[in-house]
C-alpha cells in the first residue's frame, strides 16, 4: 500500500513537472545575449540551441585554456566550472 | 519550451504545493506578475516570465509605444546611425500573451499589492517587478536643471536629446570646443562617456579637423581606460583631451546661457557642451520604497528581491548589483535571472543562487571596438567577480582584432533587440 502511494505521488510529481516551468541552469540564460536564440539574427556569433552536448563542452574548455582563439569567450569560460559547463551544453542541447 | 532534467528534478520538489493553490488553470490565470519599465531590464523580463511559466498573468506597464535603445546612441550623434535603428515597439512582446498597459506607473502600495497608474486605475500584483531605468538629478549639479538640458544636452536618455546633440555638432563651425563631462560613479553605462569622446573625436577629425575635445571628469579611472586611452593616442593625438579629477576634471556648476562648465581650476566656455550628469534609479523606485539613500536599490542577489520591501523585485540600471555594470546586457541577464527566480517564489521553491554575465562593447571609431566581460555570483550578499574570469580586450591586439571587435559589437545590438522586442 506504501508503495503504492509513493509511485501515485511520483506520478502526480511527473505530470505536474511536465506542466510546470523550465529553470535553466546557472549562467545559460545569459548566453543568448550574444548568441541569437532565434534563428532569423544574422550573426558571426553562432546559435547554441540544438549544438551537440559534446561540441559545447569541448568549445567551452578551448576556450578556457586558451586552446581556441577568442575574442570574449576566453574571458566568460574562465567563469565556469565543468560541472556548470555540462549543465549549460545540456541546456542548450535540449533545445531546438 | 522544452523542460530539462535538471529543471524538471528541480520543479519536481516545488510541484506538489504549487499544484493545490491553481490546478488546471487556463493560460495567463496563475499568479499576477506586473512588470513596470518597457527597457532591456523590463521587456526581457516580461517575456521570460511568460516563457518560464505560461500560466503568469504577466503585465508591463510603459507609457511609451516606441523604445529609443541608449546602445549605439553614440554613432547616432555622429551621424554614423539614424536614431529609427535605436526604435523599437512592444507589438512581439504583446503577442507572447503580455498585457501592455500604456500608462505611467504613479504609485506601489506594498502592503496591499497594487501599483496605481497615471490613468488612475489600480492593478494587483503577486509580485512586482521594477526596471525603471535611471532618472537624471536634476539640480544636483549646480545650474543643470531640466531647462538647462535644452542648451547642454545629456543624451543620456537616449532620444530627442540624442538628436539634439547631432544638431548642435552639425551646426559648429570648424574650430569650435566641444565639452563633455562625466560623473562619479555609479552611473548608467560606464564605458559610454568615453565611447562618446572617441566617435564625437572621430568626427571632428574627419569632419573639422580644427576643433577640439575636451572630456571633463568627475573621476580619476575609468571603464577600460588603458583601452581607450591607448586608441585615443593612436588616433586622434591633440583633438581629445582627458581631464581626470586631480587634474581639476571636476564641474562644480554649469551655466547654460553661455554653455560653460566651472571647475575648481577654471571655466570652459564650450561650443558644444555635452553634460552627462549624475543619476539615480527611475523617479517609481523612491516611490515605492525600494531606492535607499543612495537613490539606487538594493536587491538580494539570487532573487532581485529588493532588501526593502519584499515582494518587489528590482532590475536593471535602478538596482544595485554589486560588481556588474548598469548596462543593457546586464540588464537582460538580471531580467532572466529574476523572472526564474520569481517564477520559483510563485512555486513556493526556493531559487538556487545564479550566475550572471555581462559583456560590454564600446567603439573607438567605427571599425575599432574593445570590450569588457565579466562572470558573476551571489557572494556575501553582493554580485560579485568570479575569480579569473572576466576582464577586457587585450592591450595590444591587432587591427583586426579590434575591427573583428566592432562587428560583434553590431551583431550583439541586433541580437539583443531581437531577443527583448523582436
Amino acid at each position: 500500500m506504501r508503495m503504492v502511494v509513493t509511485a501515485a505521488i511520483g506520478l502526480v510529481s511527473i505530470a505536474a513537472a511536465a506542466v510546470a516551468f523550465a529553470e535553466p541552469p546557472p549562467g545559460a540564460a545569459s548566453c543568448t545575449g550574444c548568441h541569437p536564440s532565434s534563428a532569423r539574427v544574422s550573426s558571426p556569433v553562432r546559435r547554441l540551441a540544438g549544438l551537440d552536448r559534446d561540441a559545447t563542452v569541448k568549445a567551452m574548455q578551448d576556450f578556457r585554456s586558451g586552446q581556441r582563439a577568442a575574442t570574449v569567450m576566453d574571458r566568460i569560460a574562465k567563469g565556469f566550472s565543468d560541472a556548470e559547463v555540462q549543465a549549460i551544453a545540456a541546456w542548450f542541447a535540449s533545445q531546438k | 519550451m522544452i523542460t530539462s532534467r535538471r529543471g524538471f528534478l528541480k520543479t519536481g520538489l516545488a510541484v506538489s504545493t504549487a499544484l493545490l493553490p491553481w490546478p488546471a488553470l487556463a493560460q495567463g490565470a496563475g499568479p499576477r506578475v506586473v512588470v513596470v519599465g518597457g527597457g532591456f531590464a523590463g521587456a526581457s523580463c516580461a517575456r521570460a516570465l511568460r516563457e518560464t511559466d505560461a500560466r503568469l498573468a504577466v503585465t508591463l506597464v510603459e507609457p511609451n509605444a516606441t523604445f529609443t535603445a541608449c546602445p549605439f546612441s553614440n554613432a547616432v550623434i555622429v551621424g554614423l546611425r539614424e536614431l529609427a535603428a535605436q526604435q523599437f515597439t512592444y507589438e512581439r512582446v504583446a503577442a507572447d500573451g503580455i498585457t501592455i498597459s500604456r500608462t505611467m506607473a504613479t504609485g506601489v502600495d506594498p502592503q496591499a499589492k497594487t501599483v496605481a497608474l497615471s490613468d488612475g486605475a489600480r492593478l494587483a500584483y503577486d509580485r512586482l517587478v521594477l526596471a525603471p531605468g535611471i532618472d537624471i538629478r536634476w539640480g544636483a549639479l549646480p545650474g543643470y536643471d531640466e531647462a538647462a538640458a535644452s542648451s547642454m544636452p545629456h543624451a543620456w536618455k537616449a532620444g530627442e536629446q540624442t538628436l539634439l546633440l547631432r544638431r548642435q555638432l552639425e551646426a559648429m563651425d570648424d574650430g569650435g570646443l566641444v565639452v563633455i563631462s562625466a560623473p562619479a560613479n555609479p552611473f548608467r553605462c560606464p564605458p559610454g562617456p568615453y565611447e562618446r569622446a572617441s566617435l564625437i573625436a572621430y568626427y571632428l577629425k574627419t569632419k573639422k579637423p580644427k576643433s577640439k575635445l575636451i572630456v571633463l571628469d568627475a573621476k580619476d579611472s575609468f571603464s577600460k581606460q588603458r583601452l581607450f586611452q591607448t586608441a585615443w593616442t593612436e588616433l586622434y593625438p591633440g583633438l581629445l583631451e582627458w581631464v581626470p579629477l586631480s587634474k581639476g576634471g571636476a564641474v562644480t556648476s554649469v551655466e547654460p546661457a553661455t554653455r560653460t562648465f566651472v571647475t575648481d581650476f577654471g571655466r570652459h566656455e564650450a561650443r558644444v557642451a555635452n553634460v552627462i550628469p549624475p543619476q539615480k534609479a527611475g523617479r517609481i523606485a523612491e516611490l515605492a520604497g525600494v531606492a535607499d539613500r543612495t537613490g539606487w536599490c538594493p536587491i538580494d542577489p539570487v532573487t532581485f528581491e529588493s532588501k526593502l520591501q519584499p515582494g518587489i523585485h528590482v532590475i536593471g540600471d535602478a538596482a544595485i548589483a554589486g560588481a556588474m555594470p548598469k548596462s543593457a546586457f546586464a540588464a537582460n541577464s538580471q531580467a532572466k535571472t529574476c523572472a526564474a527566480a520569481v517564477a520559483q517564489l510563485l512555486h513556493g521553491a526556493t531559487p538556487s543562487a545564479p550566475k550572471l554575465i555581462n559583456t560590454c562593447y564600446s567603439l573607438v571609431a567605427p571599425d575599432y571596438g574593445i570590450s569588457v566581460a565579466g562572470v558573476y555570483q551571489p557572494s556575501n550578499g553582493q554580485l560579485a567577480d568570479v575569480p579569473g574570469a572576466g576582464g577586457v580586450s587585450p592591450q595590444e591586439a591587432p587591427r583586426a582584432t579590434r575591427a573583428a571587435e566592432a562587428v560583434l559589437a553590431e551583431a550583439w545590438f541586433r541580437t539583443i533587440t531581437t531577443e527583448v522586442f523582436g
